[in-house]
């Protein structure tokens, strides 16, 4: 691990306990994060792509989520078998993250103000109430919220849902963390919006120099936003590396069936689009081998044995056992 | 006849009722003055933001709501029709919902609930009504033991399928398609578009389509209408609203679509603000709010929707003081 990585995600594999017995929903999962850099995470919902960043947070729905084995290296320590109260002091303060709802991650029984200076009075004790409400209206301010002072007042409930992600974003870079955490923060908004939240991310993080996993379904937002892709499939790392590596050479053959299926602005009008077809397996009852095995257009026998992640370019791996042979 | 469906000066107020005698304080402009045809076989694509009243608009026009305005169906008017009348003249315009999670019955099985639309209708005896359901079900890419088995079974796009399956049921002539693929996944939306195009060839369909996604709705559209705030703002080809927008709502909507292509960094017209409450439109210009080139006159004068410059008899209709 050099110095330009925060965040290092080693062999971290998830599970969960149900009623069909124990479920893996992240097996095997490495990343790295680069310092002041923005790492894309994408894929179709069940992939696993919340549980990992929930899990760097040690935050998995207790008592039913665990990490089976892996590591979570941030600041020289391994998270994943740091005890509790150490990870008091890095959420929020360090790594912080904001969710896809922004209604049900604020509570509604509390007024905005209050919920931000909330993070003051945890993680600085000292600095007294007058203190809070001031570092809190100059937080809402920075993140746009227009009269400040009023909203201080105000409950969830009276504030549009683009409003409601401004005060997460504030509650979450508070403490200026040195990593953000956003779990589909644009997801529940509209395109208006969305790119209003996504330009106040990265004028943030121009600021403070923070780096920000960006996790989302939308390649359009990916592209705009990383500079680091990790696409997942079914658990799995199909394939990561820079974003021109992935919007240019796609080499996973999920990859490039996901950048041809999306409609764009410039395909001709009603023409049949590419498909994937299938769907995503169930977690439960996943193909033998490569998880991608029942929709790749290209699979083989050999495709029944698992393939790992290989190197294909300087910062480029892809798991498929096929493209790995004819590129090199 | 021209047009399948003409929709005049559509309105839907919706009574706001406060205070401890529950008296109506205001109302909310959810559909203020729309007006559209939709020719046979061609989709007509209806864009906007959460709140500017697309789904009213589908809802009024299949009589969800009790609209003001005229809807006129086959070249005939529909507000006023009730019991058998009205129930005929559904059978000939169907609509398949966002959320395919709770527009199935979850306690039907399939078989039941592709049946349904033939019961109601009265469509044949029980045989060819079980043949229809399988005919149905082939139709849609489902496989046949779907029949006997429940909602909850099958994931989001394999039910918007068994949805768009029983929209198609009794052959209509226009389908209101409210987001049919937004609560889907990337991989299983365009299955999902692929599916329509393809229906609305064999049978001569005609949609409604409704989405806040600008590209899927180009990709899927004839003509464009984009609403803001309850109305209709810009109406084109769908090829032209992208080459040449006009109203400046209409460009910020296309510059905030996040494009797959990292090369791509196009110079954004971001909008400030959010969108008014429709219980208390602006004055004047519904958009002069947000509008980066308002004047004054944009807050007295409401624009009306117009043909712009350039139109050439092409059908572009704007409405900006400032473009026309």
């Amino acid at each position: 691990m050099d110095d330009s990585t925060i965040l290092n995600v080693m062999n971290l594999t998830c599970a969960f306990h149900t009623e069909d017995g124990v479920i893996k929903a992240v097996d095997d999962v490495s990343f790295e994060l680069k310092k002041s850099k923005t790492l894309g995470v994408v894929g179709e919902s069940g992939c696993g792509k919340s549980v990992t960043a929930l899990s760097i947070m040690r935050l998995l729905p207790q008592p039913a989520g665990f990490i089976q084995s892996g590591q979570v290296i941030f600041d020289g320590q391994d998270m994943v078998s740091s005890p509790h109260e150490a990870m008091y002091k890095v959420r929020g303060r360090k790594i912080s993250m904001i969710f896809q709802e922004p209604m049900t991650a604020l509570n509604p029984v509390y007024k905005i103000g209050r919920q931000i200076s909330e993070i003051f009075a945890i993680h600085f004790g000292k600095i007294d109430g007058k203190e809070r409400y001031d570092r809190s209206v100059d937080l809402l301010q920075k993140v746009g919220i227009p009269d400040p002072d009023k909203r201080m007042n105000e409950y969830p409930h009276q504030i549009s849902g683009g409003m409601r992600q401004r005060v997460m974003i504030a509650m979450a870079i508070a403490c200026e963390p040195e990593i953000l955490i956003a779990d589909e923060p644009t997801t529940a908004l509209d395109v208006t919006i969305q790119a209003q939240i996504l330009d106040l991310i990265q004028k943030l993080q121009s600021e403070t120099g923070m780096s920000v996993i960006f996790i989302t379904h939308d390649l359009g937002v990916i592209a705009e936003i990383s500079d680091d892709v990790l696409v997942m499939y079914a658990g799995r790392v199909a394939e990561t590396g820079s974003v021109s590596d992935i919007f240019k050479h796609p080499a996973h053959p999920y990859t490039k069936g996901l950048l041809k299926s999306i409609p764009r602005l410039d395909n001709k009008s009603k023409t049949q689009l590419p498909v994937i077809s299938g769907m995503v397996p169930s977690l439960k009852d996943l193909p033998e081998g490569c998880r991608f095995y029942n929709r790749c257009p290209d699979a083989r026998k050999k495709c029944k044995k698992m393939p790992h992640l290989e190197k294909i370019g300087e910062n480029h791996m892809a798991a498929c056992h096929f493209i790995v042979k004819s590129l090199l | 006849m021209e047009y399948l469906l003409e929709v005049k000066n559509l309105k839907m107020h919706f009574p706001v009722y406060g205070g401890i005698f529950k008296r109506q304080t205001g109302s909310v402009f959810a559909v203020d003055g729309v007006s559209f045809e939709i020719r046979p076989g061609e989709t007509l694509g209806l864009v906007g933001e959460s709140g500017c009243g697309k789904t009213t608009v589908g809802r009024a026009i299949i009589r969800l709501h009790e609209p003001d305005g005229d809807v006129l169906f086959m070249e005939k008017s529909i507000k006023d029709l009730s019991g058998k009348a009205l129930v005929d003249i559904r059978r000939e315009m169907q609509m398949v919902f966002q959320d395919p999670f709770e527009s199935l019955n979850s306690r039907h099985t399939i078989g039941e609930i592709l049946e349904e639309p033939f019961i109601i209708h009265n469509a044949g005896n029980l045989k060819f009504r079980q043949q229809q359901v399988k005919k149905l079900l082939d139709l849609v890419q489902i496989s046949k033991d779907a029949i006997n088995r429940f909602p909850h079974e099958f994931s989001g796009g394999q039910r918007q399928r068994i949805g768009i399956a029983r929209a198609i049921a009794l052959n209509p002539k226009l389908v209101i398609l409210d987001e049919p693929v937004s609560a889907l996944d990337v991989s299983i939306q365009s299955q999902i578009i692929n599916l329509l195009l393809q229906l609305q060839n064999e049978m001569n369909l005609s949609y409604l389509f409704i989405a806040h996604d600008l590209a899927v709705v180009k990709h899927v559209s004839d003509r464009i209408a984009v609403m803001y705030l309850g109305k209709i703002v810009e109406l084109t080809d769908a090829a032209r609203i992208y080459e040449k927008p006009l109203h400046p709502y209409t460009r910020a909507l296309l510059s905030a679509i996040p494009y797959p292509d990292p090369d791509i960094k196009r110079k954004r017209e971001i909008l400030t603000g959010d969108v008014p409450s429709p219980l208390n439109p602006p004055s004047g210009c519904s958009f002069h709010t947000r509008c980066p080139n308002a004047i004054d006159f944009c807050s007295q004068e409401e624009p009306a929707l117009v043909a712009g410059p350039e139109s050439n008899g092409l059908e572009h209709l704007v409405a900006c003081h400032l473009v026309c």
